[in-house]
């Protein structure tokens, strides 16, 4: 054995409940079909595989990215049409058809999805929601090519190995797809990808500061979500073998989402639960037929005020102590940060930047340069300018004039998720962590770097939590975490990218004497590691035990330059602070 | 040519009077919005409970018409009442998407629960104002004017008319303001904040109603014409500048104009996409509308 051993590759964990869900998810889908028979049972059994599908879109959209979408029965619909007119009218083969339809909502998906550049929330259910109408609109009304009202008749199925002639064998084919996109739905969740989507979710401010590229993912997530609920429209044609508009309207969009919310929409698990439930729910309350849809209303509501993460959240919730904590292998190697350049070469230089919003000027006209291996304080009284001077550094704010050049280039007009990028990472001053992921999670998103492999990541992003000293609070989940550890869970997140220059907004407010120690030394440290610092601060006594170099901003200006120690003796910057006492006192 | 200009103008008569009639329903959406930031998808099902709040007590009941409306008008404030409390409130501090899936099952409930006490086929109420022989109405310049679609019209621009009095000139309406602005401040200041909330869903079942009341004479009450009113009110709101009065309303008199012309010149079949396409648009192009103001998150 070579000490080598001690330091193996963090390897993934052998082992996650998922994989056994998937076996478990194999023998149903074999069982199901032989134990329902009747054909009746059998087409529900189908349908639900269908509607299945769809949901699993949704997990990805709304449950991973958080974006609102009411327009999966359109999806849904197009993949349904594909098949049905290819199949009948146009005479292609199935396949070629699926992919036809699967093309079309991949492209109506990316453009809707484009929406999201621009709007979130309820603007964004809005716009899905006159998707959704338009297609219902135009699949009734344009008879010449979507047969109408009446709808399509004599749907072919697909030829896999055996002819799907009847509905068992179709049955199976459709579960196993079901089990096929659940298993890819809950993959996804844990790659970058995935961490991306969620990242947007809890924070999509924070996610772009990070290097998420949040626009891209936001339209990703749209576009995929758009092709699975497709592929369900596909299986739903084919097994039924009649399609009408009806199954594609508003109503539907809505039941998705009921669905989705219902089983719980973080999980591929929680949809395949809700769109179970609410396809057999029907048959189950048959009797209560008219006021059926009153009860769903009803249990909708009832869902969401008593179990907000759904029914598979809630069984989550109950099984937690059965759950075994993610086992994290410890990194290799440190750190590198800021070890890319010569100490004291200018890596930062902002030339006469100036923001106003509206009528007020926050910034008026600032210069300053950084120097490699720098800890540089932004210091001066309240609403000077720093903070803005921050977000407009780290491209959240476009400067209304001036420049910003970082490592030789011109960052002004970047998107926050190519500056950092390019090396630059941030904190910010209220806390923006992704509250519902854990510690790790967190962390790894930071990591998360173009073109470099997971492993590295993972390495960087244990390295990153090893350096701040939380390794045992890496399974946790952040916002259970006390308030000292989530700074030090940001400052970890914004150091897993290894940048260059660390922006950190007060990275002292809210923390106790003992708490601002530890940072003091963790900053002392960093710095003795090669990173260049640009520090927001009010304590006073943390500027001038870390600081080799202060800017002091009043009403959006310079007005002081220099070492910490000194600048605080300026006459200026101590009228600044403290107020003119001849002009108070009015001598 | 006079003839299509009096066509046109009976065209943007007719839009005016249904764009009023998305106004009012508009108009409970900016309510209930400004004051809880709340949007409440079953706004347009407001609409269709009045509606058959209607036809129940005048043909059920065999109430006097008149009657009928105010017994009807108090049925919605109850209403607007108990989705307060039932919907609004357990939710009012989880994010938007909670609250609006909420609002889409409260509406859901709505709709089928009206399908199983009044059944599928559309019931008929007579118009306000009631002449022999069907539809009665004046002749002017070739254009001719319904007097359902002109009270319609007159009863939309009076309450925006009361509203806007109401707001700047009574105390009520004062706190009423001040809760939506802040409603921590207000609460300091000694308001009644819950109370101004309940009010105002209250306020805005009533504008729902009424607008669903006057509709109904033009076309039937069925337990889905909430849905369509509801996501047009919505649109218009959108198109106007979210939470803004002045935009509610005339964005939905726009919208009923666009529809009614798009009807005759475009095609009759797609009536109901063209608000949706012009929403789509704005949405693209102007997201915070007419009136509104862009606002950033603070980072």
């Amino acid at each position: 054995m070579t000490s080598n051993d001690s330091k193996k590759a963090p390897s993934r964990p052998r082992f996650r409940p998922g994989y056994l869900a998937l076996a478990l998810g194999a023998v149903v889908v074999v069982l199901l079909p032989l134990i329902f028979t009747s054909r009746y049972t059998t087409n529900l059994l189908i349908l639900g595989a269908a509607w299945g599908i769809a949901t699993l879109g949704l997990v990805v959209v709304l449950g991973y990215t958080g974006q609102i979408s009411l327009a999966q029965a359109a999806f849904y619909g197009i993949g349904a049409y594909a098949v049905a007119l290819g199949t009948t009218r146009w005479g292609v083969n199935w396949w070629l058809a699926l992919i036809l339809g699967l093309a079309a909502a991949f492209l109506a998906g990316a453009v809707l999805g484009s929406t999201t550049r621009q709007l979130g929330g309820h603007y964004l259910a809005m716009v899905t929601i006159c998707f959704q109408i338009i297609y219902t609109l135009i699949n009734t009304n344009w008879i010449a090519v979507t047969g109408g009202p009446d709808g399509i008749s004599n749907i072919k199925r697909p030829p896999f190995l055996v002819p799907l002639n009847t509905a068992q064998r179709y049955a199976w084919f459709a579960l196993a797809a079901l089990l096929l996109v659940a298993g890819l739905v809950w993959w996804l969740r844990d790659t970058a990808l995935g961490r991306a989507m969620r990242a947007i979710r809890e924070n999509e401010l924070a996610a772009e500061a990070l290097g998420v590229d949040t626009r891209r993912v936001k339209v990703i997530a749209f576009t995929m979500s758009a092709v699975i609920a497709a592929l369900g429209g596909a299986i739903y044609a084919s097994g039924y073998l009649y399609i009408s508009p009806d199954s594609f309207n508003f109503d539907h969009a809505v039941a998705f989402l009921a669905m989705v919310l219902v089983g719980g929409s973080d999980s591929a698990l929680g949809a395949i639960l809700g769109a179970t439930l609410l396809t057999f729910l029907p048959e189950w309350l048959r009797d209560l037929q008219r006021i059926y849809l009153v009860i769903y209303g009803c249990a909708i509501i009832l869902v969401i005020v008593f179990m907000p993460e759904g029914l598979w959240g809630y069984a989550k919730l109950l099984g937690r102590r059965f759950a075994r904590p993610l086992v994290l292998a410890p990194a290799r190697g440190t750190l590198r940060v800021g070890g890319r350049g010569k100490a004291g070469e200018e890596i930062l230089r902002v030339e006469h930047l100036v923001k106003h919003f509206g009528g007020v000027k926050a910034v008026e006209g600032v210069d300053f340069a950084v120097r490699r291996g720098e800890i540089h304080a932004l210091i001066g009284p309240n609403g000077s300018g720093k903070t803005t001077i921050i977000n407009l550094l780290s491209g959240l704010y476009v400067p209304t004039a001036g420049r910003i050049h970082f490592l030789g280039g011109d960052v002004v007009g970047l998107r926050p998720s190519r500056i950092a990028h390019n090396g630059m990472a941030r904190s910010f001053q209220n806390l923006r962590l992704f509250r519902e992921l854990t510690v790790w999670e967190n962390v790894l998103v930071g990591a998360q770097r173009e073109k470099s492999r997971e492993a590295e990541t993972r390495d960087r992003a244990m390295a990153a939590i090893e350096f701040v000293g939380l390794p045992d609070k890496a399974n946790e989940i952040c916002r259970n975490l006390p308030y000292g550890h989530q700074k030090l869970v940001e400052l970890a997140r914004a150091l897993a990218g290894e940048p260059d220059l660390l922006l950190l907004d007060e990275p002292g407010a809210g923390l106790n004497q003992t708490e601002k120690q530890e940072l003091i030394q963790l900053l002392k440290r960093l710095n003795a590691m090669g990173l260049t610092i640009v520090l927001v601060e009010h304590d006073m006594s943390l500027v001038s035990q870390v600081a080799t170099l202060a800017t002091v901003l009043n009403f959006g200006e310079k007005i002081a330059e220099g070492t910490a120690d000194a600048v605080l003796r300026y006459p200026a910057v101590v009228e600044a602070y403290l107020g003119n006492r001849e002009v108070a006192l009015g001598v | 040519m006079f003839e299509s200009l009096s066509m046109n103008g009976q065209l943007v008569f007719a839009g005016l009077a249904i764009g009023g009639v998305y106004g009012l329903v508009a108009l409970g959406f900016v309510m209930i919005f400004r004051a809880t930031n709340v949007v409440n998808f079953a706004q347009g099902e407001f609409a269709m409970l009045g509606a058959y709040f209607l036809v129940a007590l005048w043909q059920g009941l065999k109430l006097n018409y008149f009657a009928a409306i105010v017994v009807a008008l108090l049925m919605m404030a109850a209403v607007g009442l108990l989705f307060e409390i039932t919907v609004y409130y357990p939710l009012r501090n989880r994010s938007f998407l909670p609250v609006i899936i909420a609002t889409i099952g409260a509406s859901i409930m709505f709709q089928n629960g009206a399908l199983a006490i009044f059944g599928p086929s559309p019931e008929k109420v007579r118009p306000v104002i009631q002449t022999v022989g069907g539809i009665g109405g004046i002749t002017l310049a070739g254009v001719f004017f319904d007097y359902q679609y002109v009270i319609t019209l007159v009863v939309t621009l009076l309450l925006v008319g009361l509203q806007y009095l109401f707001f700047e000139y009574t105390i009520l309406g004062k706190k009423m303001q001040a809760t939506s602005q802040d409603k921590d401040m207000a609460r300091l200041l000694g308001i009644p904040v819950v109370f101004m909330i309940a009010l105002t869903f209250i306020y805005s079942s009533l504008l729902g109603g009424l607008g669903g009341m006057l509709v109904a004479p033009i076309f039937f009450v069925t337990h889905k014409m909430g849905a369509t009113l509801g996501l047009k009110a919505f649109a218009a709101t959108i198109c106007g500048g979210f939470g803004d009065v002045r935009g509610a309303i005339l964005g939905g008199l726009a919208l009923g104009v666009i529809e009614s012309f798009g009807a005759a010149y475009i095609s009759a079949i797609y009536k109901d996409g063209y608000s949706f396409l012009v929403l789509m648009l704005f949405l693209l192009l102007r997201p915070h509308g007419i009136f509104g103001e862009k606002v950033a998150e603070k980072a």
